[in-house]
């Protein structure tokens, strides 16, 4: 496969930064997953289609909105009726569905080099998300493993939980540059880390 | 305002596109009832109370609703998805005579 360029590269300073006199409260990375796939279910092929993701990548999907879980290496979760992303560290995840979400079931987009992933982790990784998006970021209405979707000046933002202090954040990836360095603009106050 | 969208929840109206009249019956596109044609076109209650229109959640999961809004208090006393079984309907356009 063709190496990935990352559109963060030339603003992506590894340390720490701002006001972190008194320790850094938010970690900043770009993950770099290998894929990242939109499965979308025709009306009433939602359960084959979440049946599908089990199959490939092991993951059971939870019943209801925006439902979702991650293991650390794949990720999966609703974005929209009938909606899902799916991300996985490793390339290839495409090819690993093309035989199992028939043209019957629903589709499969590859979007691994149109999304760019960015991963917002630390005490204060849900205030520094609530400056940004009109979303409650509190753990009991937005819990471990489910997806969200919103946006950020009209710059369509897809938001994971993968952690009670850890967020998943998904960009067009010719927005996230700027979306990056509005993040680290909102993270000074707080101190924060670029790993 | 907000809009409750019965898959993200509430979200701020910014998130959302207004795609006009929900009372509107659009003809079968070989009709040649110009009257109905014309009802499709032009014609609008304009309430001011509550309103059936479509929105879509353009900044969110982008579905098509169905909502009721107040027009004088922005009040949304319904909302659901355009596709599917909820109705909303009130004020619904009368026949033309």
């Amino acid at each position: 496969m063709v190496e990935r360029q990352s559109p963060i590269e030339p603003e992506l300073h590894p340390g720490s930064h701002g006001n972190f006199e008194h320790g850094v409260e938010i970690i900043l990375t770009e993950t770099r997953p290998g894929s990242i796939l939109q499965l979308a279910a025709w009306p009433g092929e939602e359960k084959r289609l979440m049946a599908g993701i089990r199959t490939v990548t092991g993951l059971a999907l939870p019943d209801g909105a925006g439902g979702g879980i991650a293991d650390g290496v794949k990720a999966v979760f609703g974005f929209a009726p009938g909606k899902f992303t799916v991300v996985d560290d490793a390339e290839g995840l495409a090819s690993a569905f093309a035989g199992v979400i028939t043209p019957a079931i629903g589709t499969v987009t590859d979007l691994s080099h149109g999304r760019t992933a960015i991963r917002i982790a630390g005490p204060k990784a849900e205030w520094v998300l609530a400056k940004f998006f009109a979303i409650d970021f509190a753990l009991p209405a937005f819990p471990v493993g489910a997806g969200r979707s919103t946006t950020h000046h009209d710059v369509f933002a897809q938001i994971q939980r993968t952690g009670a202090d850890q967020f998943d954040i998904y960009v067009f990836r010719s927005f996230a540059r700027s979306f990056w360095k509005a993040l680290c603009h909102a993270s000074e106050e707080v101190g924060y880390e670029v790993q | 305002m907000l809009i409750t969208c019965p898959y993200c929840g509430p979200r701020d109206v910014i998130e959302f596109t207004y795609q006009g009249d929900g009372n509107r019956q659009r003809p079968q596109p070989a009709s040649q009832d110009l009257d109905a044609w014309n009802a499709y076109v032009y014609d609008r209650l304009n309430p001011a109370g509550d309103h059936n229109e479509i929105w879509q959640h353009s900044g969110g999961c982008r579905a098509h609703l169905r909502v009721v809004r107040n027009t004088l208090t922005h009040e949304i006393s319904s909302s659901g998805f355009a596709r599917g079984d909820h109705k909303a309907a009130r004020h619904k356009l009368e026949a033309k005579s």
